[in-house]
């Protein structure tokens, strides 16, 4: 077992994880942040993207002990004083979600893909969530949630 | 009295989901998010193999692991499981959740492990030895059909799980078939399209995999079983009946739940098990499954090979059709497995007059993981063979395909309308949507572009699909669960409205559009009603979610129940005002005297007055909540046209869909904006089937796309910005004129960008390609060979 430290959420955690524990699994499991989710096992569909120090990352690509002195923000901490991110009020009210399941992780891909390109056009956001899968929306509603959150930012 | 603000109709409008706050926030509880005190976890040893007798299972080294609780050979199993029934009146081989002696797909569960957690689960899953006998493998549906290379169940000769079913013209109800009506008819067309066709597997993969927690209290003697389901009532009439528990026993609850795209209906063998290890153990258990675990565990659809015969005369009058369709169900039946290509047959009419059909259905065991409804269930192939086969019909009589299909419809006059396989048609206007479709996609403009492009040298092609679906499933005749719907609306004392519904949406937004009908039906604000679902502790009677049945046939249980109660409300209205209950008026938050709304009560006040009804009217129990079953006289036919543009890069091959327009027609809508929604899911899920999904098993009956790294569902880069719009032709069926949209989308889309592909690849020749559009399959077309 070893000990990690890292910030989640503004918040310093302390904890001990077996090695071999995916920084999802530890952050859903151990932490109890369960609005991260697990959609596959090979790093394809992007439900647990998580900012890892100010970028965006699959969660499930790096053990937890790998994450040991890192800033981590989860969709639980993307909102700021009960004032919802932009992202998340353009999903709201662009209809960019369904089930929700790839939704978390998606507005966090979103995240860093507005912050590298704060005004991008409909080709730049389709290419910059090609590594997020929602078979829900058809993809279009979430386009319009981007382009909403990059307009009212 | 107070002054109330004028509240707004919402009906029709384009309400924001009240869903939305907690699942953009990470705040939703799916299954997985979901850990009880004491809970173990459970994982399955697998098959590796195909088809084989178990020689031995041997579990001593996983029994001996730190943290391992218990491990279950399916012999072991066997002894406190029964077999799994089906919800189909087909005869059906034994399926035990865990298999027993032999293994007839890679991926069928051969041992269970409950364990301190996942990882220790699945360390002892790999600790397990077991060996195999191997028997070989059905993996080619119509070498199966002749018994070869061998038969997987001994009770059903040439593997077939359901000899050749007829139906359609000349086919009586007790299953004779006189074949001189459609004998004549293909004797008197001038020419007939014959074509194989191939409606490949797919893999349904909703984003959240199934998974169960089943804890039982051996105390009271109860189960609560949480599951990613769509039906979390038919979920507990079955696990009541496989672990000897009453109905009343079992509490079986659907969480927020990830997607389900028809996978999620059926029962399965995990959830079964994960509950029967729970009561003999005592002890709460969860399992969860992987992606890859999905790929051969979650059921799979479509797999129905046609041939089809369209008969026409020169005109492109149609005079008869035959499909012929055999059905690779894989391994064994599941709940609905045998249904759902009924449904194919059920559609063969498609939106034509056709005076013949012959369409009949056989269904083939192979070594594969079975299949089930998969969005559409049945109908998109029934569209896809036929509006393919028009397709090919247009391009052989050079008509313009959208003029063929105008020449055949099914006329607005003659609804109700009777099809040749068994259907009656609630309402329709094809030609309607036909044009509007046309008119939105600029259709002469776009052929002309066609044309410019293929002048300069780029592939384009123009495809264009008409279609009818079956939704609002249905009749109680037509499902072995019943096929009503359950509502339970109650006015508290404070006058918020709590309404439970048995529909258990997964993504569709009932808390939403069910809260839009009651605010307008009460008259008060949306943000007053809660909507209760998914919970049969909590929501009495139900049948869930799947055939576009939750508007349908849920919302107006729903209406109903609203009207019993505000039929009560508007009498304790009457004596308050004293006023006749026929003159009371519900709006904007008062209940009044019609013509003087100042004369009005606050709803909540009359809502207080029933639950302490001083004096009681009477004839007046108190209280208001009432329920409501409703029961559909018929199921609904919602329809559209999908038209698509494709272009094939002619250097690889590589297909493009460049635009695509649908016009649908689902009757009245309640919320627009989720109907689009459901609409662009649909769209990419058929557009997917036509250009890159497929589920491809090698010679030995192994799954060669078993994660995502293989199996390609649509990314945002695959797709142009649909362009929608809709026609509006209400139902009959139902008081709210809503016809379902849940799976339009993957109706007309398929072999609209299908026939747009064969379009753009017409001058090498080819009449027809196979799903999935593979670059490589349009390369070798671009080469000189032939599909």
């Amino acid at each position: 077992m070893s000990q990690v430290s890292m910030t989640v959420n503004g918040k310093v955690r302390k904890a001990t994880v077996d090695p071999r524990v995916l920084l999802v699994y530890f952050l859903r499991d151990q932490l109890r942040l369960t609005g991260t989710h697990i959609g596959c096992d090979t790093s394809q569909c992007g439900a647990c993207t998580v900012m890892i120090d100010g970028r965006s990352a699959k969660s499930c690509t790096i053990f937890a002990v790998q994450a040991d002195g890192s800033e981590i923000t989860t969709i639980e901490g993307l909102a700021t004083n009960g004032q919802l991110h932009p992202l998340q009020q353009g999903f709201w009210e662009e209809h960019g979600l369904q089930c929700g399941f790839c939704t978390p992780g998606m507005i966090m891909a979103a995240v860093t893909l507005l912050k590298d390109n704060p005004s991008p056009s409909e080709r730049e956001i389709r290419e910059g969530i090609t590594g997020n899968f929602c078979r829900c929306t058809g993809y279009q509603h979430i386009v319009n949630a981007i382009q909403h959150a990059a307009t009212k930012r | 009295m107070a002054v109330s603000p004028v509240l707004p109709k919402l009906v029709g409008e384009r309400v924001k989901r009240r869903e939305d706050p907690r699942l953009i926030q990470g705040r939703a509880t799916y299954v997985d998010d979901i850990a009880l005190v004491g809970m173990q976890y459970i994982a399955f040893k697998r098959s590796d193999v195909a088809h084989a007798r178990i020689r031995s299972v041997d579990t001593r080294a996983a029994e001996a692991m730190d943290g391992v609780e218990a491990v279950f050979t399916g012999a072991q199993v066997a002894e406190f499981l029964a077999p799994m029934p089906i919800g189909t009146p087909f005869p059906s081989p034994e399926h035990r959740a865990v298999a027993v002696d032999t293994v007839r797909f890679s991926g069928e569960p051969v041992a269970v492990v409950v364990a301190r957690d996942r990882f220790v689960a699945r360390d002892a899953v790999d600790a397990i030895v077991v060996s195999y006998d191997p028997l070989p493998a059905v993996v080619d549906v119509e070498l199966a059909m002749t018994g070869k290379p061998t038969v997987i169940h001994p009770a059903f000769p040439n593997n077939l799980a359901v000899p050749l079913v007829p139906a359609g013209t000349g086919v009586s109800a007790d299953g004779k078939v006189d074949d001189s009506a459609i004998d004549e008819a293909f004797a008197r067309a001038d020419l007939v399209i014959s074509q194989r066709m191939v409606n490949q597997r797919l893999a349904p993969t909703a984003m959240e995999p199934r998974g169960v927690v089943a804890h039982y209290e051996p105390g009271k003697g109860t189960m609560t079983i949480w599951s990613s389901t769509q039906n979390p009532h038919i979920l507990r009439t079955f696990i009541a009946a496989l672990t000897g528990l009453g109905e009343n026993q079992v509490r079986a609850i659907a969480p927020e739940v990830g997607g389900g795209f028809g996978a999620k209906i059926n029962i399965y063998g995990e959830e079964y098990v994960a509950a029967a290890v729970s009561k003999r153990l005592g002890i709460p258990v969860k399992w969860t499954e992987d992606r890859s675990e999905a790929f051969v565990a979650t059921t799979h659809g479509r797999d129905i090979l046609g041939y089809v015969d369209l008969a026409a005369k020169r005109d492109g009058t149609v005079v008869g059709l035959k499909l012929r369709l055999i059905a690779d169900i894989g391994a064994y039946n599941m709940l609905l497995t045998a249904a759902i290509p009924t449904l194919t047959t059920m559609m063969a009419n498609a939106t034509y007059n056709i005076p013949a059909i012959r369409a009949t259905v056989t269904e083939v065991f192979t070594n594969k993981t079975p299949t089930d409804a998969y969005r559409g269930a049945g109908r998109p192939e029934a569209t896809y063979f036929v509006e393919r086969a028009m397709d090919m019909l247009a391009r052989e009589l050079k008509m313009d395909p959208a003029e063929l299909r105008r020449k055949n419809f099914i006329q607005p006059s003659q609804f109700p309308f009777a099809t040749q396989t068994g259907a009656v048609y609630d309402s329709g206007d094809y030609e309607k949507a036909l044009d509007r479709a046309l008119k939105n996609a600029q259709w002469d403009r776009l052929k002309a572009e066609r044309d410019k492009a293929r002048a300069e040298g780029r592939l384009v092609g123009l495809g264009l699909s008409m279609y009818v679906e079956v939704c609002g499933l249905g009749p109680s005749a037509a499902l072995p669960t019943g096929g009503w719907e359950h509502s339970q609306v109650t006015i508290e004392r404070d006058g918020r409205i709590s309404a439970t519904t048995g529909a258990s949406p997964h993504g569709q937004g009932n808390e939403t559009t069910f809260a839009q009908m009651l605010a307008d039906q009460f008259g008060v604000p949306f943000e007053h009603i809660t909507i209760l679902h998914g919970d049969t502790g909590v929501v009495k009677q139900g049948i869930g979610t799947f055939g576009s049945r939750s508007q349908a046939v849920g919302g107006t249980a729903l209406h109903m129940a609203g009207s019993k109660v505000k039929a009560k409300m508007a009498k304790f209205a009457a004596a308050l005002l004293e006023a006749h209950e026929d003159d009371v008026v519900f709006e904007n938050g008062t209940i009044s005297v019609k013509g003087s709304p100042a004369s009005g009560k606050p709803f909540a006040s009359v809502a207080a007055y029933a639950y302490r009804p001083v004096p009681l009217p009477e004839g007046l129990e108190p209280g208001l909540s009432d329920e409501a079953f409703f029961e559909p006289s018929n199921n609904t036919y919602p329809f559209g046209c999908h038209i698509s543009m494709v272009e094939i890069d002619r250097k690889t091959g590589e297909p493009t869909l460049l635009k695509l327009v649908a016009v649908d027609d689902a009757g009245n809508l309640i919320n627009p904006l989720i109907v689009e929604g459901q609409i662009h899911g649909g769209l990419a899920q058929g557009i997917g089937q036509a250009m890159i999904e497929e589920v491809v098993y090698n010679e030995d009956g192994q799954l060669v796309t078993g994660s995502f790294m293989d199996y390609a569902i649509p990314r945002a880069i695959d797709f142009p910005r649909f362009e929608l719009d809709a026609t509006v032709t209400p139902t009959p069926v139902n008081p709210l004129g809503a016809k379902g949209v849940g799976e339009a989308g993957t109706l007309g889309a398929t072999p609209s960008v299908v026939s747009a592909t064969v379009d753009a690849l017409s001058g090498f020749g080819v009449k027809h390609i196979d799903m999935m559009l593979r670059p490589e399959k349009l390369w070798r077309i671009i080469q000189g060979g032939q599909s």
